[in-house]
């Protein structure tokens, strides 16, 4: 285990550039994925190959930084060949650890490489001590990262009863149901975060005119419905409006953004190792933007500075310009 | 021979009405195997114990095997607490979360669909651990279904009736849809026995919201797959109770298990007892699971 004094900050790389950004833009870990099902942004025009992988390790070793990589999918019943591949290229390409979900895989890298760190991916929804305990014990995971669906007090109770490093979402796109456990977008595109590493993967996106409004639709549904000069979000499932008992609305959430700087001293306090930043579609500059900003209010927190341009940046650059603490704010449920 | 269970009531029924509804089960339904028990929210539990000892000695007297699930997202000490005591008991239990794995590992268990079992390696692990029955997910293909029974050594289990599961949550989207919140809902979710219905903004039915889960609009009915599930190795045909007459739904999904009623006979008989509510079958075929495909 590194000895981190301050919270450790995890960026996403969807692309190789986007890792060297995010490493000079001051991210402690640098998380990416295959370029294949294996990882759960499998996203066209993004992630790694091996030699990829191979140079962005060398890139941040040289400054002391780390790569993990991300094969939090469930393999395909009779297929986990790319899977299996996927950890073993992780393994050789010098990756700092691997992010799993499946139970399968988890064994399998454990058997295999011992000695390659193992992170409990947020697809497998470890939402209790005895859950994370179990991971611990029978895979030997060393960090969990923790579904994004808990408040900070719950957060704090948590990590005070487990024995592995926690790793809590902190800005960036959120939905509102438990990782790994979420098939709405399966079923309406047949596709999935759990399967297939998409969530409303853009081939079944589409926009159309109604009269004066426009409609955004996913597949065969429509999400949402926009004034022609208002800003339409994109149209995942947990984020569309829906009508219940005659009201329309945002039943599970509205289309906004997790920006937690407001709350870093307390999930501080709460025991969390690593603050994770989610976006491995986001452009190079928007990883550059949010983790410069980040560095700078971290660095100022740790000498009890603080830093308002900075969590200025980051209010602008939430999500639709909308931000939330969701679930770690009071009352969420 | 192909076994029939009724799985876990989802939705929030009066006591009586759920108490009710297993009695006749016992009594009527041609089924093997019944789930009791709270998967959805810890709170509704306490509402309906009282009754639990009555309807276990019903079914059990009726020869029906009776297992107790568990809850499907677990956070709170009350409810690990809560969890700790029902694996505890001599009874059967179904696990659907991982903290209920560890508390039954080693003992015969059964594993529920909110488990994630995509694979054969998974699958190995949990037989492993004392799964003696496998509830597979129901995003699942019917290639990646037969592929995951064959290789199963023990018994192997799928929905074909009722409503999917979709997700699970921590925010109660019936406290919100009624407006209160979820630490005083006042049980808001008792007014939809079936769930409420959540359209898009066209007015076309979309999912059903059941508290902190969401599920399908449509019933998933997969009576024309019940002969290839069967050869694949499925073993256990779930029905999920819905407000429909269940144990005329038993009947149906008995007679064409048994080959003494075709699917598409089946089907018409099945429209008569489910009004309006759309059938839907796109995962088992491989594709968008609010898909209807009869062919």
């Amino acid at each position: 285990m590194r000895d981190i004094a301050y919270l450790e900050l995890v960026c996403p790389a969807g692309t190789p550039a986007a890792l060297r950004t995010a490493i000079d833009a001051g991210a402690d870990t640098v998380y990416c994925g295959f370029r294949d099902c294996t990882n759960a942004r499998n996203y066209p025009g993004l992630n790694f190959d091996a030699k990829e992988l191979r140079e962005g390790v060398a890139y941040a070793h040289a400054r002391g930084r780390w790569v993990i990589v991300a094969i939090n999918t469930f393999p395909r019943a009779g297929d986990v060949g790319p899977w299996h591949r996927a950890i073993d290229t992780a393994a050789a390409c010098g990756a700092d650890a691997v992010i799993l979900a499946d139970i399968g895989l988890l064994d399998y890298a454990m058997r295999k490489h011992p000695n390659l760190r193992r992170h409990l991916s947020v697809q497998a929804a470890a939402s209790n001590p005895l859950s994370i305990d179990f991971y611990r014990e029978t895979f030997g995971i060393s960090r969990v990262v923790l579904p994004r669906v808990l408040a900070v007090d719950e957060v704090a109770s948590l990590i005070s009863r487990m024995k592995v490093e926690a790793e809590v979402f902190a800005f960036g796109s959120v939905g509102t149901m438990v990782e790994g456990r979420c098939t709405l977008s399966s079923y309406i595109t047949g596709r999935s975060p759990s399967s297939d590493g998409v969530c409303a993967p853009a081939e079944f996106v589409h926009y159309r005119e109604d009269g004066a409004f426009m409609e955004s639709c996913l597949g065969d549904v429509v999400m949402n419905r926009y004034a022609r000069n208002e800003n339409a979000a994109y149209p995942t499932p947990c984020k569309c409006r829906l009508v219940t008992n005659d009201n329309a609305s945002y039943l599970f959430e509205e289309p906004v953004g997790l920006n937690a700087v407001s709350i870093l001293p307390q999930l501080k306090a709460a025991g969390v190792t690593a603050l994770k930043i989610e976006g491995r579609q986001r452009s190079r500059a928007y990883v550059g933007q949010v983790v410069t900003a980040f560095r700078t209010v971290l660095d100022g927190l740790a000498r009890g500075e603080s830093k308002p341009q900075a969590v200025a940046d980051l209010h602008a650059m939430a999500e639709g310009g909308k931000e939330t603490l969701s679930a770690y704010k009071k009352g969420w449920k | 021979m192909s076994k029939l269970t009724l799985g876990p009531l989802f939705f929030q029924w009066k006591p009586e009405q759920r108490r009710d509804m297993y009695f006749r089960i016992a009594d009527e339904a041609p089924i093997d195997c019944v789930y009791l028990g709270e998967v959805v929210c810890s709170k509704r539990e306490p509402l309906y114990y009282d009754y639990l000892p009555e309807i276990v000695e019903r079914l059990s007297a009726a020869g029906k095997q009776v297992v107790l699930s568990t809850l499907a997202l677990i956070t709170s000490d009350r409810e690990l607490a809560a969890i700790a005591e029902r694996c505890g008991e001599a009874m059967i239990v179904e696990a659907n979360d991982v903290a209920s794995i560890s508390l039954l590992k080693g003992r015969p268990h059964i594993t529920g669909p909110f488990i994630n079992v995509f694979n054969e390696a998974t699958l190995d692990f949990l037989v492993r651990q004392g799964a003696i029955r496998v509830n597979l997910p129901v995003e699942l293909s019917g290639t990646a279904i037969a592929t995951l029974a064959r290789h199963n050594p023990v018994e192997t289990e799928v929905l074909v009736f009722g409503r999917q599961p979709l997700s699970v949550s921590m925010r109660c989207y019936h406290s919100r849809a009624y407006g209160v919140h979820k630490e005083s809902c006042q049980f808001v979710c008792e007014t939809d026995p079936d769930g409420l219905a959540a359209s898009q903004l066209t007015g076309a039915p979309l999912l059903r919201v059941n508290g902190t889960q969401t599920m399908s609009h449509g019933y998933a009915v997969l009576l024309r797959e019940l002969t290839t599930l069967q050869t694949a190795g499925v073993t256990h045909f779930r029905l999920s109770p819905q407000v429909a007459d269940m144990v005329q739904v038993a009947e149906i999904y008995r007679s064409v298990l048994d080959g003494d009623l075709d699917a598409a006979s089946g089907e018409a008989l099945l429209h008569n007892l489910t009004g309006e509510t759309p059938y839907v079958n796109g995962y088992v075929r491989g594709r968008e699971g609010m898909a209807w495909a009869e062919t």
